[in-house]
């Protein structure tokens, strides 16, 4: 394990809240308006982590437990995810496997968390994350399978740095058809448009926002986190797969990463300023799409 | 060997001693329960020395039945499925000493511990039969001892229900069996194993193997029967028949696949295919149950399938020679089957100890019981983490090790057997969250929230018989998930002997190498958590921390009943999937001004038993209603018959 193999962990973990505020900005342009400080989600943060909390009477230990595990896992998540041409923390044969299983065991915590306070609200929200994101697996799991298919390795770290200008030359449709996928599993996994809408007001219509609805000051703020963090490094898994040049600078590298992600939340901001969420029975459809694209880039690659 | 057969008379001796002291109170109890539990401490020490791959022991013995011989083996494969019954059976009889108890006014205890041992015995006689009679008289008493298991409680009539089409089921399977072993025998006129040979045809053998160890082992399409059979006996036998008696069927498959030698690549895409089929069917259905412990049992039949992809992928590594593909996937099948047995096993005790104290299997009839039995619900807990394959327990080590060899043959096979590696892979990921929202349903409804019912309002913890053994599977599914990589390395030679690849080990130390970073990480997750955790106590030591009520949109008096209910929270799912499921929906609108009543009502139906089978078996139904005129019921007539039957072997047989 080499120093610079926490530097992606690390910059996630400094960074990854500033997506957020850059989606909301590029929304916020969109619509004419001067819109928060880039910083605001740091500042939201930082509120609630200063203070009190109120817990609901029918919650048991599960309630106040449920955040740390998620945080926890997307953590772990993060240390299978190289950054550029920095290695990941740890990296083995299938930890790709594992990150879909560690995403799994934060969702698991936070549905629990959600089912222990008893209310319909949360209840419903629950339902309805835990059933996009188990439709969301396929295709994330078969989207991998086409970049281990065209890099030949069975790990992150080998197979993300191995997808350079040379793989974009001769497998450029199979590539795009790869993001196309994961930008539909990145948009549901993160509750954004057109799955879920952050901002919508109306309870019966939000999925990620009611499920943490009875979560406050600390508990809130590492749901939040936990949140921005999962934003971060599937979001890195498609900028590496999107941005495939390789200067051969450490340094440069990360700065082209780093703007694709910043790219990443302009679209995602620009998506969400041009439609409207799908009407929750659509979803499937598009998830069944997400499905369809990664099956088809795999048989591309597999030839 | 001394010690497995002493290991089989201990059962025996526990079977006689439950009918012999049936009129003495709790002594039938100590009688079954020793037996159970002295029998598989004495028979553990040599099943575990021969699945490490100690020496080969034999016993070969004539035995006065045609074709018949009292031969027993004791290898790799039959120690390793041997742990399972060893390790499982006796925690269940402590357990089920506990959850008897509350029948004993009602009912004598004599026949269930009886049978317990009977079943105990005959699953060790299973697994280390080596004649083709000897197997089938075991496989026999296996399906009967359990059948009586399962209708214990015979005044339901659900469970006389569910015997019936166990009965059937397993009669069905074990005739392919009888086939099966005609057919290998048939060459040198012997039912031994050691003599048997493929002369028959490697691809009949491998299809009549699949459908009679495929019944027993709850694949899809012949798995009807289980999601009856299992949750309808007492709790103690549902752990015993999934997390056990399932694997009788993985072995019975393995047997013969060692027997008839290397089989052609088509056999392993059909299994991997079964096993898809199997892993998907399960999952699905299993989340839209109602019915806490039939939920469980298509869970099993979700994990069979795993087992059967783990094993289907090793053989499409045989065929492609891919050692790496081959030992890898074996070694997934196998060791899921470990700890399903071990996860299983936990889960259909703990909801055991659910009914036993809410008297309802209902998962929309319970709700809140975590503060009402704290140890039941961690223990759940425990068990549904490990079965939706979620770090750091031991569901996922199997699961990991099955993914990993179809991701080594998805980057380097071609043609059919690529494009079967990557459906498995993908149907394995959506199995995984079918089965991850399942039991979010299962532990989330029935164990947070508010109670559901008056029932599960009163509930309370069982005593230390039903909660001990829970907490060593608990434990031993944590420690499972931590030493998996010991765990891949211990069964290296089982996979040699299996795959015939001498250097097993080495191929499968990669795949250790792999396990291992898998549990450093569940080991850093676990300390992540309690570091996060303590962080937060420190943030909110000396601030205002205050209980409310849950926030419901400013209404003021939350009732259970407004809480989301089990088919409410899977509902996405079920209604994407409703041409499959076959959910059943009534819904009685409300009408006028002033509705006097309205209900909606959900069944989760199994389409496969309502279309396929209740078809088949009504058009067999109908087909011998034809017979009935030969049953007249005079016994002059079945004399006339006997005499025609006579006549006709003698003019046969002279002709």
């Amino acid at each position: 394990m080499k120093p610079q193999s926490a530097f992606p962990l690390l910059l996630a973990i400094a960074l990854a809240p500033m997506v957020q505020g850059i989606i909301n900005r590029t929304k916020a342009i969109v619509a004419g308006r001067a819109g928060q400080p880039l910083m605001q989600p740091y500042l939201d943060l930082a509120k609630l982590l200063r203070k009190g909390a109120v817990y609901s009477e029918t919650a048991s230990w599960v309630f106040r437990t449920a955040p740390a595990v998620g945080l926890s896992a997307i953590i772990c998540a993060g240390a299978l995810i190289p950054f550029a041409a920095f290695p990941s923390l740890t990296h083995f044969g299938g930890d790709l496997v594992l990150l879909g299983y560690l995403l799994a065991l934060g969702r698991f915590a936070i549905v629990l968390g959600a089912l222990d306070t008893g209310s319909s609200f949360e209840g419903m929200g629950a339902s309805r994350e835990i059933a996009f994101a188990a439709l969301a697996e396929a295709p994330l799991f078969l989207a991998l399978a086409a970049i281990v298919r065209e890099t030949g390795s069975l790990s992150l770290t080998p197979a993300l740095g191995a997808v350079s200008i040379n793989v974009w030359n001769h497998a450029a449709p199979s590539m795009c058809l790869t993001i196309g996928a994961l930008l539909i599993v990145f948009l549901t996994e993160n509750a954004r448009i057109p799955v879920d809408d952050p901002t919508t007001h109306l309870e019966l219509t939000m999925i990620h926002e009611v499920m943490v609805l009875d979560h406050s000051g600390p508990d809130f703020a590492i749901v939040q986190y936990s949140a921005a963090l999962k934003m971060w490094f599937l979001g890195a898994i498609i900028v590496a797969i999107a941005v495939p040049w390789h200067v051969g600078n450490a340094l440069a590298d990360a700065a082209c990463a780093l703007a694709g992600i910043a790219a990443l939340g302009i679209v995602t901001g620009l998506i969400e300023a041009s439609m409207a969420r799908l009407r929750l029975l659509r979803v499937p459809t598009l998830l069944l799409t997400a499905a369809m694209l990664s099956a088809l880039a795999f048989v591309m690659v597999a030839k | 060997m001394a010690g497995l057969l002493l290991s089989i008379a201990l059962f025996g001796a526990g079977a006689a001693g439950a009918l012999i002291f049936a009129n003495h109170g709790r002594w039938t109890t100590y009688a079954g329960v020793g037996g159970v539990v002295a029998g598989c401490a004495v028979g553990i020490v040599p099943a575990l020395r021969a699945a490490l791959g100690g020496p080969v022991e034999s016993i070969h013995a004539g035995w006065a039945v045609p074709y018949g011989s009292f031969f027993l083996r004791l290898d790799a494969l039959s120690g390793f499925f041997l742990l399972p019954v060893f390790a499982i059976c006796p925690l269940a009889a402590i357990y089920g000493a506990g959850y008897l108890e509350a029948f004993r006014p009602k009912k004598s205890l004599a026949p269930p511990w009886f049978l317990f041992n009977l079943l105990a015995a005959s699953m060790a006689m299973v697994i280390v039969a080596r004649n083709g009679l000897l197997f089938l008289a075991a496989w026999e008493m296996m399906a009967l001892s359990s059948l009586f298991l399962v209708t214990f409680e015979d005044e339901k009539e659900e469970v006389r229900r569910a015997g019936w089409i166990y009965l059937v089921a397993s009669h069905a399977g074990t005739a392919f069996l009888f086939a099966l072993f005609i057919l290998l025998g048939r060459a040198h006129g012997s039912l031994d194993f050691d003599r048997f040979d493929a002369s028959a045809g490697t691809g009949l053998l491998f299809a009549l193997a699949l459908i009679g160890f495929g019944t027993k082992a709850g694949f899809v399409p012949l798995h009807v029967w289980l999601p009856q059979a299992h949750p309808a006996a007492p709790s103690h036998v549902s752990a015993v028949m999934s997390a056990v008696m399932i694997n009788t069927g993985i072995y019975g498959l393995l047997r013969v696949f060692t027997l008839i030698g290397p089989l052609p690549a088509w056999c392993g895409w059909l299994l991997c295919v079964v096993g898809i089929l199997s892993a998907l069917t399960g999952a699905l259905h299993a989340l839209a149950q109602r019915d806490l412990k039939r939920l469980l049992a298509y869970s099993s039949v979700e994990n069979a399938g795993i087992i059967a992809l783990g094993i289907g992928v090793g053989l499409i590594g045989i065929a492609s020679k891919s050692p790496l593909v081959a030992c890898a996937g074996f070694a997934g099948g196998l060791l899921h089957l470990l700890n399903h047995s071990l996860f299983k096993s936990l889960l259909f005790l703990t909801a055991g100890a659910v009914v036993h104290g809410s008297h309802t299997r209902d998962l929309d009839r319970l709700g809140g019981l975590l503060k009402r039995m704290p140890v039941t619900g961690v223990l759940f807990a425990v068990g549904a983490v490990a079965v939706s394959a979620l770090p750091p327990l031991n569901g996922l080590i199997g699961e990991f090790l099955v993914y990993l060899a179809s991701l080594r043959g998805i980057a380097e096979f071609d043609g059919g057997g690529l494009t079967v590696l990557v459906s498995a892979f993908a149907a394995l990921a959506a199995a995984g969250g079918f089965a991850a929202v399942a039991f979010a349903k299962a532990f989330g409804i029935a164990f947070l929230g508010h109670p559901r019912s008056e029932s599960a309002e009163h509930a309370r913890d069982p005593g230390w018989t039903m909660l001990a053994p829970a907490t060593v599977l608990a434990a031993a599914c944590a420690l499972a998930g931590s030493f998996g990589a010991r765990l891949v390395a211990a069964i290296a030679p089982l996979i040699a002997s299996i795959t015939g690849m001498p250097d097993a080990k080495s191929y499968l130390s990669g795949a250790a190498n792999a396990v291992a970073h898998v549990a450093f990480v569940g080991g850093a997750l676990a300390g992540i958590s309690l570091v996060v955790m303590a962080a937060r106590s420190r943030l909110l030591a000396g601030r205002k921390v205050r209980s409310a009520l849950t926030w419901d949109c400013g209404y003021y008096r939350p009732a259970p009943r407004m809480q989301y209910t089990g088919s409410s929270f899977v509902q996405p799912l079920t209604a994407a999937f409703a041409a499959v499921l076959g959910t059943r929906i009534r819904v009685i609108e409300p009408r006028g001004l002033f509705p006097s009543d309205a209900s909606l009502t959900t069944e989760a139906r199994d389409p496969y038993q309502d279309r396929l089978f209740a078809s088949l078996f009504g058009a067999i139904g109908r087909g011998l209603s034809m017979l009935r005129p030969l049953q007249q019921g005079l016994v002059q007539l079945y004399v006339l018959y006997i005499a025609i039957t006579l006549i006709a072997l003698l003019l046969w047989q002279f002709a």
